[in-house]
């Protein structure tokens, strides 16, 4: 190959072809264009430069770790420093946030703005990423799953009760103080007959004023009621949150209120189940999501239960205010 | 054009024996694993198995009874290109559409819920989508066009008698189980490698036959030298068979069960699934499509290749680097840090490799640019390299760390995709497709040019609103994650960045229904032209002169 060839020109560009042909296609004997193979010589240099920055080479064979470069970079090291800054940021105030629920109740929260800002924030944090889910985002619960904003607590609207439903979930096994009731699944486990649900279906209407069909056996319903129901649900229905016993005179029904609807619930004994979060939740932030459950509309005074047992008395929202 | 006299047959030889004897051996498995299979998925997928080893052993019955397969040296195996881009075809609407119920069923979960049919769930439609993009409509272009450009630019006819059938009719095969296996419910959970490990064995075989035949074919050729097109068709061929083999290596549960045990466990496993994953990207997506496009571009716009040299140098750079990016899809997770450090630099030094290819194209069309206007399939071809170019520098940002700490698990991911899958690689195969069908069935040209300017269209303006809004959706995603109020919390649950996702997921139906729209009048307009309407009497398309290999 001592001397150049001529080589075939392409007559469009003037270029000369490289001489070979495949069906038809020719190439073009153009160099590298310049500002291509610059970059591509650019990044190739960056790369090396960051790889003497930053953690690139690893140990060889039979050694552990890597280089760590020039700039000693670690991103476990920055989480961790990221972490702490958070938690600067956060922790005087959910120690504040302790402090005064452990003196002054949790209604002391509304006395200072700042604390309550924060409890708020944090509650409406915790509550959007691990509750929302089934009660739904401002907690207004589906089917199933509780309404938090009502009155109606099947366990207790006190923020104590609340925090403890937290803490320890609902018929949730692995703790050992979780909430616990079942009701028996009549229908299913053939506790009742088919006529006995549809009369004790159609009394329990009644108890929270709901219309029931012509030719219903209330009679026979009232009598089921006191005999299988009245020992947790209370003899005139209004339940009992120490055993978890919903009021069934209210019209707030957890399963729903149509009357195949409660004679499902009836018919197989609803086994709801929360889980308990004392083990995934720091403590701090299970202060924090009790308070803001509580102040999201429904919670219970201690008088307001109190009240409760007295149907002649009425007590304000407490938690209206603080929306 | 009689050639008769020149065709020979086979007869039952040894490697019809072979191929009878994969397929009885094959259906034997099958029917134990029917009968005695460990579990009832791997029971009821047994039967489509066998269903497909008895068509094939029907088929050699075919074929051997008339005397075996022909053989013509003076003619190139056009046969099994014309089965190819109908397959192609048939698959590209089926992923399309199954893309756009997915895309609905994210849109409208309680809408395109089945709840009488768990198979036609979003887990389980979304590897059909996948792969029937992926491997069956991409998978079945590459095996065409790549058995069309390497007879072509080598002047032999292909190799192997029956094995360019068996790779052929074995790769559907493969295509069937894959998806039947997702609506059962059977992966092996690594993405873009869900099948489990006997569709993975079958996938073996077919792809060493495909080598073979490549291989084969090439060492015949007539030509002294191996044309830039091959030497991308053999990277993608023998890198897919190193990537495939190594990321299944794993344990049948049971020889006759669906379930098996990958060979790596945790970050070992997941760093090989994804170097295996981002080298699909790489030599499947990639190499194999410049290998389409280093044929196609040239010979539709008459022009010769802009530069040889640039095509070398891009080309080893290409293939060397590629094969390290793969650990940034792993940043931020429990890779040590200088694996990601690996990753992002060659994620960088790629992106000129990458542009050589976007530059060969695009300059190729110089002295012929106004075919821009004149040809929509030109046209189709050199978007389909705009996109590339797109796609291959958007890839190197998003490797960057603290670009990828924003983007990554959002869906800019998924807008990047599909910037790479709509517009390269599905651009460049209908480009590569609209050319074959008129040389194939030897037409004048495409039975309608006016259908070929609306799919282009249509197919365009699909791309730019599925991407656009993925952009919108992901950077949203993104920042919603991150963002914290002044007292340190989170400012948004997740459940609120998936509610404001939602108009941008609505946008995205649209812009994928507007590229099926197209790849549907595309679909009528390659029946019509094989059917031999003819609609346009101006020609776009210029007849290839249909040339014969040398003796």
């Amino acid at each position: 190959m001592a001397e150049h060839e001529k080589m075939p020109v392409d007559e469009i560009s003037g270029v000369e072809t490289t001489g070979h042909e495949w069906d038809g296609i020719t190439e073009l004997d153009n160099p590298l264009p310049r500002w291509w193979l610059w970059c591509f010589y650019a990044s190739i240099i960056w790369a090396i430069g960051y790889m003497i920055f930053m953690p690139a080479i690893p140990a060889p064979p039979g050694f552990d770790g890597h280089t760590r470069g020039l700039r000693n970079h670690s991103e476990r090291a920055n989480v961790a420093v990221a972490l702490a800054d958070l938690e600067a940021r956060r922790g005087p105030m959910f120690a504040r946030l302790q402090e005064v629920v452990d003196e002054g109740g949790v209604m002391a929260v509304l006395d200072d703005g700042d604390l309550l800002n924060f409890t708020l924030a944090a509650g409406r944090s915790a509550f959007g990423d691990n509750c929302a889910t089934c009660h739904g985002v401002g907690g207004g619960g589906f089917i199933g799953y509780p309404n938090l904003r009502d009155d109606d607590w099947i366990w207790g609207g006190a923020y104590d009760d609340i925090r403890h439903t937290i803490v320890a979930g609902i018929r949730w096994e692995e703790h050992p103080e979780t909430r616990f009731s079942q009701m028996p699944a009549y229908g299913r486990d053939q506790l009742l007959s088919r006529e006995e649900i549809h009369a004790v279906t159609d009394y329990v209407m009644t108890l929270s004023s709901l219309t029931v069909q012509a030719g219903a056996d209330l009679a026979l319903g009232a009598e089921i009621y006191q005999r299988e129901c009245a020992s947790c649900h209370m003899p005139d229905g209004r339940g009992d949150p120490s055993q978890g016993a919903p009021n069934l005179t209210n019209n707030i029904w957890l399963y729903g209120g149509s009357r195949e609807q409660i004679r499902n619930s009836i018919h197989r004994g609803p086994y709801g189940v929360m889980p308990a979060w004392e083990t995934r939740l720091p403590e701090p932030v299970i202060t924090a999501l009790a308070a803001y459950v509580y102040l999201l509309g429904g919670g219970e005074t201690l008088q307001r239960q109190e009240a409760a047992l007295d149907p002649e008395t009425t007590v304000p929202n407490p938690g209206a205010e603080a929306d | 054009m009689g050639a008769g006299a020149t065709v020979t047959k086979t007869g039952f030889d040894l490697n019809g024996m072979a191929v009878t004897a994969i397929c009885i051996l094959g259906a034997l498995w099958a029917l134990l694993a029917a009968g005695l299979g460990a579990d009832a998925a791997m029971r009821a997928h047994a039967w489509v198995i066998l269903a497909g080893f008895l068509a094939g052993l029907l088929i050699l019955v075919g074929a051997y009874s008339k005397g075996g397969i022909d053989i013509d040296k003076r003619e190139y195996n056009e046969a099994i290109i014309r089965y190819g881009v109908i397959v192609s075809m048939f698959w590209a609407i089926v992923g399309l559409l199954v893309g756009v119920v997915i895309a609905a069923q994210l849109a409208w979960p309680t809408v395109f819920q089945f709840d009488a049919f768990p198979q036609l769930n979003f887990g389980r439609l979304r590897p059909v989508h996948t792969s029937g993009v992926i491997f069956a409509f991409g998978g079945n272009v590459l095996i065409a066009t790549s058995f069309y450009v390497v007879q072509r630019t080598s002047r032999v006819r292909l190799a192997g008698g029956v094995w360019p059938w068996f790779v052929f009719w074995g790769y559907q095969f493969f295509i069937v189980v894959a998806a039947t296996g997702y609506l059962l419910g059977i992966t092996q959970s690594k993405e873009y490698a869900e099948p489990e490990w006997y569709a993975d064995i079958w996938l073996t075989l077919v792809w060493v036959a495909y080598l073979l035949v490549f291989l084969v074919t090439l060492a015949r050729r007539k030509e002294p030298h191996i044309y830039v097109a091959n030497w991308f068709y053999l990277a993608f061929i023998v890198t897919i068979a190193l990537l495939h083999v190594v990321n299944n290596l794993s344990m049948p549960a049971d020889w006759f069960g669906s379930r098996s045990y990958s060979a790596f466990a945790g970050v070992q496993d997941a760093m090989t699934q994804w170097w295996y994953g981002h080298n699909a990207v790489g030599f499947f997506l990639t190499a194999g499509f410049l290998g389409i496009m280093y044929y196609f571009i040239p010979k539709r716009a008459e022009r010769p290749v802009y530069s040889y040299r640039l095509s070398i140098v891009h080309f080893w750079a290409l293939i060397f680097i590629y094969i390290w990016a793969g650990p940034h899809h792993l940043h931020y997770t429990a890779l040590p840090e200088w694996t990601q450090t690996l990753g992002m630099t060659f994620s960088i030094m790629l992106l000129m490799p990458s542009w050589g290819g976007m530059i060969n194209g695009l300059m190729t069309l110089s002295g012929a640019w106004d075919k821009l206007r004149t040809d929509p399939v030109i046209r189709m071809l050199v978007v389909s390299v705009a996109f590339y170019g797109m796609a291959t520098f958007e890839g190197p940002v998003m490797s960057i760390r603290a670009v990828n700490a924003l983007s990554h698990y959002t869906d800019w991911t998924i807008g990047h995709v599909h910037s790479g899958a709509l517009g390269w690689v599905g651009f460049i195969s209908f480009g590569a497709i609209y050319c074959l069908v008129p040389w194939l069935w030897k037409r004048k040209s495409m039975f309608s040019r006016a259908l070929i300017e609306w799919h282009f269209w249509l197919a365009t303006l699909g791309i730019l609103l599925y991407i656009t809004a993925m952009w919108v959706s992901g950077i949203m995603q993104g920042l919603m994650w991150r963002a914290y109020n002044e007292l340190g919390f989170l400012e948004y649950s997740f459940i609120e960045t998936v509610e404001a996702m939602h108009p941008y997921y609505i946008i995205r139906v649209l812009g994928g229904l507007l590229y099926l729209a197209g790849a549907l009048l595309m679909a009528w307009n390659v029946y019509k032209t094989i059917r031999g309407d003819v609609a346009d009497a101006e020609e776009v398309a210029a007849v290839q002169s249909i040339q014969k290999p040398a003796e």
